[in-house]
């Protein structure tokens, strides 16, 4: 909140994560990942030197699209699946808003999978933030559009015959400008990439896996837990060779353009052979995005894709402008009496 | 050569063929030119869904009805003075809406066996004697059209597209209206393609000049400049009127228009005109469906916009559930349904009025909305304007009524001023004291408090929400008040509209009651029938929830409600329900205006029983 002091100088209030926190009680289940997100959310918020009140959250409904309300900033908890498309509103209305999106597998994916994939393709000022967790939470225990196949829940006893989807492969099809996986069990990585995605022009996506220990514990488990995490997980980092397992003896190699696992403490590869991640490159992050789904390989957590491309809303401003500018400032009776007018006169 | 040149008071010509013929545009040409001349005039586009159906079909003709005067009308016409036949399956579609006696002009070239069949003659009409009830000009249309344009430079393909703007011209010199306005148009039209505006305009003249000459035609016709209220006119649909209404009502308000939509005939030209209108401050936005295009429309409305989506009854139906959200929000919205016929694709090109009780109660829980209806299509303009300054004024979803009629055919509009036009107040909260999102003033209208407002942060959604402080709540007693608060609100809005005013004698035995787009068809009707000495008397609703609150009282005073819908009676069944009242029901649902013969037929039969 910017505010004047004495001498008319303009300060900007230092925030605090506990300014964004909403007088509201936090209703997740107790040891939900949603817990995590909403901390590392508001802990990077103060670094964003955005006042408070130009903070708009937006969500479906879901476990995850309770968000708003704990946030101390404006917010809209929308309806089922509708969250891009309030939210497009929101930010197109006024482009000088932060537009948050705080969704689910099931409200992104699923009932919301056409707006999900428009805000991407337009490249429309939104953070979203997708909560994976794999299954339905508020409904209870039904399998989700990210459930593996075979899944058993609520709805199916014997098995999903479903394929899932790939949520980053999704968004990287559906144009999507900044990309990204984190883990709610890793705070440190996701504020930074938290602070990347808000920073970012244009749609950026988070998917976040997130445990629910209520319907589907421990969906991510290997990925979190000390002692399987390094040899699943692969943080991507952009420059770096792409390195992972318990000494980072492990690394990815492209034979021509096949990628393998192939071992740099063991003689026969060198650093020099593994993979340079960059994140500006589609082919890469199309294939990284693959490896999630790819057995024997480990889940890239990180920034897949980042690329600059003009946001939706900048264009439709200098649309305006530029006709504004060639036709000059609209005048409602010239816009009232144009075309083919006449005039009866009195007699 | 020079013929008598006979006055008439009023003329229907009703141009057909093929859908690739160039009928829409031949009718707009000439509905602007006669617009420009001075005359009233009402109009009626009749089209296929297909965009080009199979050459000589009878579903792929298109046509276009006028009807122009001397005097204030109110219809495009019943029944046609003049019938152009592009083709033989345009006189076999229309035939039997001509006038016994009118005036067919037919295009004999395109009445071959191939194009005979394909329309279903056994025997060519124009040989034998099943037209001899009707004045038949036969012209060689395709044929003179060739002939005056070889040397232009065009293949005998673009040549023979030109043939419309002969048909035209020969209509113009036929009802005495100038050619300037045309040749104008076909060179801003045209202007890259000098040869293409050479041959139209050459086609229009050869047309002109054919009708000039030949012995064809015994005489040649005037209808004078009506006798319209003094002012700037302009021509309308109702559409266009629409995307005024609101840009008028943005500008009246000092808030900019956002208008998200999906494309939907036959709504898609609202969208069209909007979003040409940059330089105005109007955003539009063309979203992936009509949900989406609800859901952004909120995003806007909560964002300080004024927000408006546009739709036909499918995107209607999609959008239902996005208007409770707005309801529960406590938004202003403006929700355009330009009614066509239904149920599911139905007729999409054609008129209904089917979605009254659709956007009355077609949503999921107690979702009070407002709903009011345009009357004619430069009516279009104040209702749109109207309705946004409702939604503003109460911070709730309007929706507004119209139809295939009223969005696609045009009137003459008495452009207004902007200054006479009523300024919109719009509030928007700043000030953090005491703020509660759902206060209430004495409208029962909540605060607009627009996110990037300092000290105003606060968390709204669909969850029902506590009585003024807007927190989630599930207690039982304040969900019973809440309903009944959202109810009574826009209940109240019945004392901010005005009263329902009554045609004729204010009381008696036969009152008729129509709303929308209808009401052209039903006062000309009762005009004929009071001019015969009858009493019958008019109301035409155009609010239709809350309705006036002298409704009621209205109703006490006729022995009979008479309603004429385009649709099963569903005014009839919200006029029974609210005012216990008996009413006779007219419904025809064939996807055109109502027909003023049998509506006459029709009240007359009431009046009789009416004693």
């Amino acid at each position: 909140m910017a505010n004047t002091n004495g001498n008319g100088e303009i300060q900007v209030k230092k925030y605090t994560a506990k300014d964004f926190a909403s007088d509201q009680d936090v209703r997740w289940c107790p040891g939900c990942g949603d817990y995590s997100i909403l901390a590392q959310v508001q802990r990077i918020l103060p670094d964003l030197d955005v006042p408070k009140e130009k903070h708009v959250f937006v969500s479906g409904i879901g476990c995850s699209s309770r968000f708003p309300y704990y946030m101390d900033a404006f917010g809209i908890h929308g309806i089922h699946g509708r969250a891009p498309a309030i939210a497009s509103g929101v930010k197109s209305a006024n482009p000088d808003l932060t537009v948050w999106v705080a969704t689910g597998d099931g409200d992104a994916l699923s009932i919301g999978g056409n707006h999900f994939i428009h805000a991407l393709r337009r490249n429309i000022g939104l953070k979203i933030m997708m909560f994976n967790n794999r299954i339905y939470g508020l409904t209870k225990g039904q399998y989700s559009p990210t459930s593996e196949l075979g899944k058993k829940s609520k709805s199916t006893p014997f098995g999903t015959i479903d394929y899932p989807f790939n949520p980053v492969q999704l968004a990287l099809g559906a144009e999507g400008t900044f990309v990204a996986r984190c883990l709610d069990r890793d705070p440190k990585h996701l504020q930074q990439t938290l602070l990347r995605a808000a920073r970012h022009e244009g749609t950026s996506f988070i998917e976040i896996y997130q445990n629910c220990n209520v319907f589907n514990d421990g969906a991510f488990l290997t990925f979190t837990e000390k002692d399987t995490k390094p040899d699943n997980v692969l943080y991507l980092e952009h420059g770096k060779p792409l390195l992972f397992g318990k000494e980072n003896e492990k690394g990815i190699r492209l034979n021509v353009f096949t990628p393998e696992i192939v071992n740099v403490k063991e003689g026969k590869w060198s650093i020099n052979d593994i993979l340079v991640y960059d994140e500006t490159s589609f082919d890469l992050a199309v294939l990284l995005a693959t490896f999630s789904d790819r057995v024997g390989f480990p889940t890239p957590i990180g920034v897949f894709f980042n690329v600059q491309r003009k946001s939706y809303e900048q264009m439709m401003t200098e649309q305006i402008e530029s006709v504004t500018k060639k036709r000059g400032k609209g005048d409602l009776d010239k816009l009232l009496k144009s075309g083919n007018t006449w005039v009866v006169s009195a007699n | 050569m020079s013929k008598t040149i006979e006055t008439l008071d009023d003329v229907v010509i009703r141009f057909a063929g093929d859908s690739g013929d160039g009928m829409q545009l031949t009718g707009t040409q000439f509905t602007n030119t006669t617009a420009l001349v001075g005359n009233d005039l009402s109009t009626l586009p009749d089209y296929p869904a297909e965009i080009r159906a199979p050459a000589g079909t009878l579903f792929g003709v298109s046509s276009f009805q006028l009807h122009f005067s001397s005097w204030d009308i109110l219809t495009p016409g019943d029944h046609p003075d003049v019938l152009v036949a592009m083709n033989p399956a345009a006189l076999k579609v229309h035939l039997k809406d001509l006038k016994k006696g009118g005036l067919i002009v037919a295009n004999i070239d395109s009445f071959d066996d191939k194009n005979l069949s394909l329309a279903g003659f056994t025997a060519n009409p124009l040989k034998d004697e099943s037209l001899e009830n009707y004045q038949l000009i036969e012209v060689p249309i395709t044929k003179l059209t060739l002939a005056a344009l070889q040397g232009v430079g065009l293949t005998q393909k673009e040549m023979v597209r030109c043939k419309n703007f002969f048909a035209l011209g020969l209509m113009y010199w036929l009802y005495s209206r100038p050619l300037e306005p045309t040749e104008e148009w076909i060179k801003g039209k045209f202007g890259n393609e000098p040869k293409v505006a050479e041959a139209n305009d050459k086609a229009l003249k050869s047309g002109y000049y054919y009708g000039e000459n030949t012995e064809a035609f015994a005489s040649q016709y005037q209808v004078k400049p009506a006798q319209l209220k003094p002012g700037l006119y302009r021509n309308v649909t109702g559409n266009e009127a629409t995307a005024l209404g609101v840009v008028a009502a943005a500008h009246k308000a000092g808030i900019p228009l956002f208008y998200a939509s999906y494309p939907i005939t036959p709504a898609s030209e609202i969208l069209h005109n909007l979003s040409g209108y940059k330089n105005y401050g109007v955003r539009t936005f063309q979203a992936e469906d009509e949900i989406a295009a609800a859901g952004v429309a909120v995003g806007a409305a909560y964002a300080g916009n004024l927000a408006v989506t546009g739709t036909s009854g499918p995107g209607a139906a999609l959008k239902s559930e996005t208007i409770s959200l707005a309801i529960m929000l406590e938004l202003p919205l403006v929700i355009v349904d330009v009614q066509r016929g239904g149920p599911s694709t139905g007729l999409p090109t054609k008129t209904e009025q089917s979605d009254l009780m659709f956007v009355t109660y077609g949503r999921h829980g107690e979702a009070p909305a407002v709903v009011i209806a345009a009357a004619t299509p430069a009516d279009c303009f104040s209702m749109a304007f109207e309705a946004a300054r409702i939604a503003v004024k109460y911070m709730t979803p309007v929706y507004l009524l119209t139809d295939g009629y009223l969005g696609n055919g045009s009137e003459p509009w008495l452009v207004p001023n902007s200054k006479d036009l009523p300024e919109i107040p719009v509030h928007y909260r700043t000030d953090p004291e005491n703020f509660n999102p759902y206060s209430r003033n004495e409208n029962n209208s909540r605060p607009w408090a627009l996110p990037g407002t300092p000290g105003l942060e606060h968390r709204i959604g669909g969850l029902e929400k506590a009585n003024i402080t807007g927190d989630v709540s599930y207690d039982p007693e304040n969900h019973d008040f809440m309903v009944k608060l959202r109810a009574e609100k826009v209940a109240g809005i019945a004392k901010d509209i005005p009263l329902q005013e009554v045609y004729g004698e204010q009381s008696g035995d036969l009152l008729v009651l129509s709303w929308g787009g209808t009401f052209g068809a039903v006062r000309s009707t009762v005009d004929r029938i009071r001019k015969k000495g009858h009493k019958v008397s008019h109301a035409h609703l155009r609010y239709l929830n809350p309705f006036p609150r002298n409704l009621g009282d209205v109703l006490k005073n006729f022995k009979t409600i008479f309603v004429p819908e385009i649709n099963l009676g569903q005014l009839a069944k919200l006029l029974k329900s609210e005012y216990l009242v008996p009413v006779v029901q007219f419904n025809k649902v064939r996807g055109l205006p109502l027909r003023s013969a049998e509506l006459e037929q029709a009240i007359m039969d009431t009046l009789g029983g009416a004693k």
